[in-house]
């Protein structure tokens, strides 16, 4: 068998490290995490960039992963997620008697995949193909967290209720609260008495392909001081993990 | 898959008995499930119309995919409270009891080899005796026809049969009889639904016809005893020992026990390969005319409920069609996403005639067409159009249904594999013009197994309260100008128009 490579080793490792941070990082947080001399660590991210595989913030000058690589092989098929996700997404609504919604990032939203009504009987209507806003709904805060390549925060963000977040400096705290905590709330900022909460679903390499998400009344997801409840969460995360399992499985 | 369940939990389990493949799925008292395991047998397929199962694999399956559920929800056979089963209707096994042994492989009912003596039946004009008394007109689907050929083929049968040495069973009464102790006193019993479907059962008795029985020429000894669908037949030895088997039903049957249509006019919709549309007609057994057919329901206690069927051929095995032999697409999944990229057929409709056009046309010398072909027409038309035909020939099947006197269908409950597709869920909602719904949770045949099995101990105290079990997770609305249904419903059916006649005689 032939050698490795080891620069191929490497940047792979840059890669990965890009995608599983869930945020952009920084050069010296690149050569300490691959315990690689600066230069080098520079050498490999620069090359990256240059083939589009990973990019660099202007302003910040840290480093994330590049809009090539959703051209990589094809991205998910929205109805292959579906179908994926189909049993799963069954499974949360009757645990946690949420609705379920699964997006992904559209032109300027975050397109509906797939909707599972709240198991309590009152009417409600699929929502299957609706856009949504980012800014707005924790589906949308998820991908703007998750996959900001895919998702961008639109330039004008139109206020839905008294909790919508409307500046970009209110946003960029929103995201870096999301990132650390490794999930997505919006307590009524779309429509007013509805809570949301919602993580991210990562495909082979970390990637975020879709946001996973419950909706429920407000008090139903919020505590008091609106706290989001624990239990939900931890069948969300759960549902998470085996459906990304599953787009592991068998692609 | 797993779910979480508590320790000591008591649950009911289903064994889902089907044409690819054996399951076992685990539920709870809310119907949740909450484990399943699966395991695919072998197609025998001898000559072409010819498909057989190893019926002895099957029961191997069986018996590896039980204690592989109860593992992955981590629960063991003392908190099992009851076995259902549900199965793929009218394929027949042979065996002898002594040996536990089938004597030739399992006729599928997709299997064909019955045509000339079902032709014959038909040509003696013997079709109004069988409808008559069994509700079914002469066909290559029902068992009747199979175990006379196995009765006249299979070397040692027909004397078996006579000496008491050999016995018939559907895939369920193989299962029971084996489940509870094969050679060693298994129970042979078949339930009504099952038993419906052979040809040789009285639909208003429920009993073996010994009027049939003669014209068969089948020897009644063989037959197992015929059983309602909710009761002990007998408890587990070895795999689930103790445990009660309590349930049994065909698996469209079952599909209706599991979506709760326990009211007239209720009805579901299967979508898998193919669809199959199931109506409760109550204590009414329906007219057979338009192909449609009486069956039974489901039997809880002592009066059945009847059921009116329509079964639809090529419907998700269309796509696979459209995917494997056209290559349009990559997974089943992806026909929605190619149908999206167009807003309407662009005038093109699909026949999927493959082999003659069933209910309600009944047209053998039919076959598949593509139409309205032109310059402008694209991949995307053809996913639209392929995705159509399902809708256009559910609403034959419910036009039909519903010029049948009785409850006309008023909602529609679905399930199966294609529910998973927004766009066909729609356009079915679209062309029937009532709403459909899909219930959360999709396993409508494995519950129905289960609701019948736990019925009968006890876990459940009566149908009415399944019924809570039932969640809406999806409701698509009929939206739709009237006139453009109308419109193209009418092209639909100018179609399907030209796919007549184009089969020779023995070809
Ligand atoms: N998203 C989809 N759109 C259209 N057809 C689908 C979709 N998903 C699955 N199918 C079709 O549904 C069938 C599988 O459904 P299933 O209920 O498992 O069938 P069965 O029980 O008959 O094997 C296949 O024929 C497949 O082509
Ligand atoms: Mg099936």
């Amino acid at each position: 068998m032939a050698k490795p490579i080891q620069s191929i080793e490497r940047a792979a490792a840059v890669l990965r490290l890009l995608g599983g941070a869930g945020r952009p990082l920084a050069l010296a947080e690149l050569a300490a995490a691959l315990d690689l001399p600066r230069p080098t660590a520079h050498g490999i991210v620069r090359t990256l960039c240059d083939e589009d595989l990973a990019g660099q913030d202007p302003s910040t000058g840290r480093y994330h992963l590049g809009d090539g690589l959703t051209r990589l092989g094809s991205a998910w098929d929205r109805h292959d997620l579906r179908s994926r996700a189909m049993n799963w997404a069954d499974a949360l609504a009757a645990t946690t008697g949420c609705a379920v919604f699964l997006g992904v990032p559209e032109d300027r939203g975050v397109g509906l995949v797939h909707h599972v009504f709240r198991p309590d009987g009152t009417p409600q209507r699929l929502r299957t193909n609706a856009v949504q806003p980012l800014h707005a709904t924790a589906w949308g805060l998820c991908l703007l967290a998750f996959a900001p390549v895919a998702a961008r925060p639109p330039q004008e963000m139109e206020r839905y209720t008294r909790r919508t977040v409307t500046t970009a400096a209110a946003l960029a705290d929103v995201l870096a609260e999301t990132r650390r905590r490794g999930w997505a709330a919006d307590a009524g900022g779309y429509e007013p008495d509805v809570g949301r909460v919602a993580v991210p679903v990562r495909s082979g390499g970390g990637l975020t392909v879709a946001a996973l998400g419950i909706g429920a009344p407000l008090e139903e997801l919020f505590g008091p001081g609106g706290r989001v409840r624990p239990d939900p969460l931890a069948a969300l995360t759960s549902a998470a993990g085996e459906i990304a399992a599953s787009l592991e499985a068998e692609r | 898959m797993s779910g979480a369940v508590a320790q000591g939990e008591r649950v009911v389990a289903a064994i889902d008995q089907g044409t690819t493949s054996t399951r076992c799925l685990l539920f709870t008292h809310s119907g949740r499930m909450v484990a399943v395991a699966q395991r695919e047998h072998r197609q025998h397929y001898p000559r072409p119309g010819l498909v057989e199962h190893d019926a002895l694999e099957i029961w191997r399956n069986v018996r590896r995919v039980v204690p592989a559920a109860l593992r992955r929800a981590g629960l063991e056979p003392s908190n099992v409270v009851a076995l259902g089963i549900a199965n793929q209707r009218e394929t027949t096994v042979v065996w002898n009891r002594h040996t536990g042994i089938p004597l030739a492989r399992a006729i599928t009912w997709q299997d064909t080899r019955t045509d000339a003596i079902v032709e014959r039946l038909v040509s003696d004009g013997q079709t109004g005796l069988y409808a008559g008394i069994s509700g079914l007109g002469p066909a290559t689907y029902f068992a009747g026809p199979r175990l006379q050929w196995l009765l006249d083929h299979v070397p040692g049968a027909r004397e078996g049969a006579l000496s008491g040495d050999v016995v018939f069973g559907t895939i369920e009464t193989w299962l029971i009889w084996q489940l509870t102790g094969g050679p060693d006193g298994g129970r042979h019993v078949t339930d009504v639904t099952n038993a419906s479907r052979t040809m040789l059962m009285d639909l208003r008795t429920l009993q073996w016809s010994d009027e049939l029985l003669t014209a068969l020429r089948v020897p009644r000894r063989m037959l197992p005893e015929i059983r309602s669908n909710s009761e002990v037949y007998g408890h587990c030895t070895g795999v689930l020992d103790g445990v009660p088997v309590a349930g049994a039903l065909g698996d469209q049957q079952a599909a209706l026990v599991g979506q709760t249509c326990f009211a007239p006019g209720e009805a579901k919709c299967t979508y898998g390969t193919g669809g199959f549309l199931l109506k409760n007609t109550g204590s009414r057994i329906a007219g057979s005319e338009d192909g449609l057919i009486p069956t039974v329901g489901y039997l809880f206690g002592d009066d059945p409920v009847y059921a009116l069927e329509g079964s639809i051929a090529m419907t998700g095995s269309l796509v696979q069609w459209f995917r494997d032999a056209l290559g349009m697409i990559s997974t089943a999944a992806q026909i929605e996403t190619l149908a999206m990229t167009v807003p309407d057929n662009g005038g093109c409709y699909v026949v999927p005639a493959f082999s003659g056009l069933y209910a309600p046309r009944w047209h053998p010398d039919a076959r598949g067409v593509i139409v309205g072909l032109t310059s402008y027409i694209h991949r995307g038309h053809l996913a639209r159009a392929v995705l159509e035909a399902t809708a256009w020939q559910t609403r034959e099947v419910l036009d039909a249904m519903n010029r049948d006197s009785g409850l006309p269908v008023t909602r529609l409950k679905v399930d199966g594999g294609m529910t998973a597709n927004h766009l066909l869920m729609q356009f079915v909602a679209d062309v029937l013009d009532v709403p459909v719904e899909r219930p959360l949770g999709s396993e409508a045949v494995s519950l129905g197994a289960a609701y019948a099995a736990g019925l009968a101990v006890g876990y459940w105290p009566d149908p009415e309260v399944l019924r809570r079990n039932w969640h809406r997770a999806a409701a698509w609305e009929p939206d739709m100008d009237p006139r453009l249904r109308r419109s193209e419903h009418e092209n639909w059916g100018r179609a399907v128009d030209r796919s007549f006649g184009w089969a020779r005689p023995g070809s």
